[in-house]
């Protein structure tokens, strides 16, 4: 209860610090759906990330989801499927992006702990629900216009998620089943390279993306994660690229363990998209090296 | 970790050998802006501004900007900013962007149409999508003048 306190003060401060575009905020409404103007640049919305967030697979990017330029509205939902050596990861969920400024998603995942539940007690395909309700603003620059600047497109966010198996994470030493992860992420589009780069400052009391819980008996306090990905454009529609995600290791049943995986993204049109992967997340309790494929599409006005 | 850091190493090593030999050999090779040429230089610019052109005129999302527009003299004036842009041996004597476009009223979606236009024309003219995207890159922070709404 306490973190969702916290989440709503730093929500209501993210929206404080919005630019006042009152005179446009009237007319916004009378456009109709010419609302979704579709107007951003092919793969400059990202792709949905395993949070529901704007980005790439595994770690959250600062450029606000859809196609919707700041005068307009994006709206995407995306499936993202992870198959991994002993448990598999689902996840729905549906975004917008307001104006090129903020991001509200949502994603409801099930981990599916298939026969390891069986192993531990559970029942074998015990399931594991999170339900995550994020928040993203955009605080400065422009990772696609701003190629004469240093400086990266700059975000701030949360993600709020509350977790269906409380007793269970209370069994493996978790201390809450819900929690907050606040974050800054920077992106940049090195246009004359075709390369983009982004880097993410993540706090967090996670474990396993919250499947696991928040906090633990080993640490219960937040620790500061790292999420960075580049990826090379080759044509307008398709990019390959790389991530690399930290995680902490709050649970002492398990030593939890870095992210990564290697992503290809085909963007069809602005409305569909699809990213296949080859994801590593190391150890989940009792198996190791957990690895597999990831295979996310997604739908978008 | 130990590992990590000779690799690491290793690989700064190689990086900066090639940077360095890249540094002596780059210059010698070029004969002024490689953009320039690997655009296809005069020729291949003017084909560039007429396919960049003709995708205006046929684009429903901008083509209005157009009606009082003299589009001959904005092919040629299109083609020399093109020509400055890359760093060929070129003149620009039309209006700054600034004043081009102040009274138009365009907002990021326009102009993001105009960056697939140019885009298309840049296709059909064979130019190499890496080679776009140096251009492109010249061209983006052009946003700030243009966009006034």
């Amino acid at each position: 209860m306490r973190s969702f306190a916290a989440a709503a003060v730093f929500a209501a401060s993210l929206l404080a610090v919005l630019p006042a575009r009152a005179d446009d905020a009237g007319t916004l409404l009378d456009k109709g759906w010419g609302l979704f103007d579709a107007g951003k640049l092919l793969a400059t919305g990202g792709v949905s990330n395993v949070e529901g967030a704007g980005g790439g697979g595994l770690s959250t990017w600062a450029l606000i989801t859809g196609y919707g330029t700041r005068d307009g509205v994006g709206l995407d939902a995306h499936y993202t499927y992870v198959g991994l050596s002993d448990y598999n990861l689902q996840s729905v969920g549906v975004a917008v992006g307001i104006m090129d400024r903020v991001e509200l998603s949502y994603a409801w995942q099930a981990f599916d702990t298939q026969s390891t539940g069986a192993a531990l007690g559970l029942g074998k395909g015990f399931t594991f629900h999170q339900n995550i309700v994020g928040l993203k603003v955009k605080l400065w620059g422009d990772a696609v216009y701003d190629q004469d600047a240093w400086w990266p497109q700059l975000a701030a966010g949360l993600q709020y998620k509350s977790n269906d198996r409380g007793a269970v994470i209370a069994f493996v030493g978790g201390k809450s089943s819900d929690g907050v992860d606040f974050y800054l992420s920077g992106t940049k589009l090195f246009l004359a390279q075709s390369l983009l780069v982004n880097a993410t400052v993540r706090a967090t009391r996670a474990n396993q993306f919250g499947i696991l819980g928040f906090g633990g008996d080993r640490n219960d306090g937040y620790t500061a994660q790292f999420e960075g990905s580049a990826a090379y454009l080759f044509s307008r529609k398709f990019a390959l690229g790389a991530e690399y995600r930290t995680k902490p290791d709050n649970l002492s049943i398990a030593k939890e363990e870095n992210a990564f995986d290697v992503f290809a993204a085909y963007f069809f049109t602005k409305n569909v998209s699809a990213t296949l992967a080859y994801v590593n997340l190391g150890n989940i309790v009792l198996h190791d090296n957990q690895q597999g494929v990831y295979l996310s599409l997604q739908a978008g006005l | 970790m130990k590992r990590f850091w000779i690799h690491a190493l290793r690989a700064l090593s190689l990086a900066s050998a090639v940077a360095v030999l890249a540094a002596l050999i780059g210059p010698a090779l070029a004969d002024g802006d490689p953009l320039y040429r690997d655009l296809g230089e005069k020729d291949g610019i003017a084909t560039i501004a007429k396919y960049t052109t003709a995708n205006f005129l046929a684009d429903p999302r901008i083509k209005a900007t157009f009606d009082n527009t003299n589009m001959e003299r904005f092919e040629k004036l299109l083609a020399d900013q093109f020509c400055v842009v890359a760093g060929g041996p070129c003149e620009y004597k039309g209006r700054s962007m600034k004043d081009a476009h102040k009274a138009l009223g365009l907002d990021n979606a326009d102009f993001n149409a105009v960056v697939e236009d140019l885009q298309d024309a840049l296709d059909k003219a064979g130019v190499p999508f890496a080679t776009q995207n140096r251009f492109l890159a010249r061209l983006a922070p052009m946003q700030h003048d243009v966009v006034t709404k």
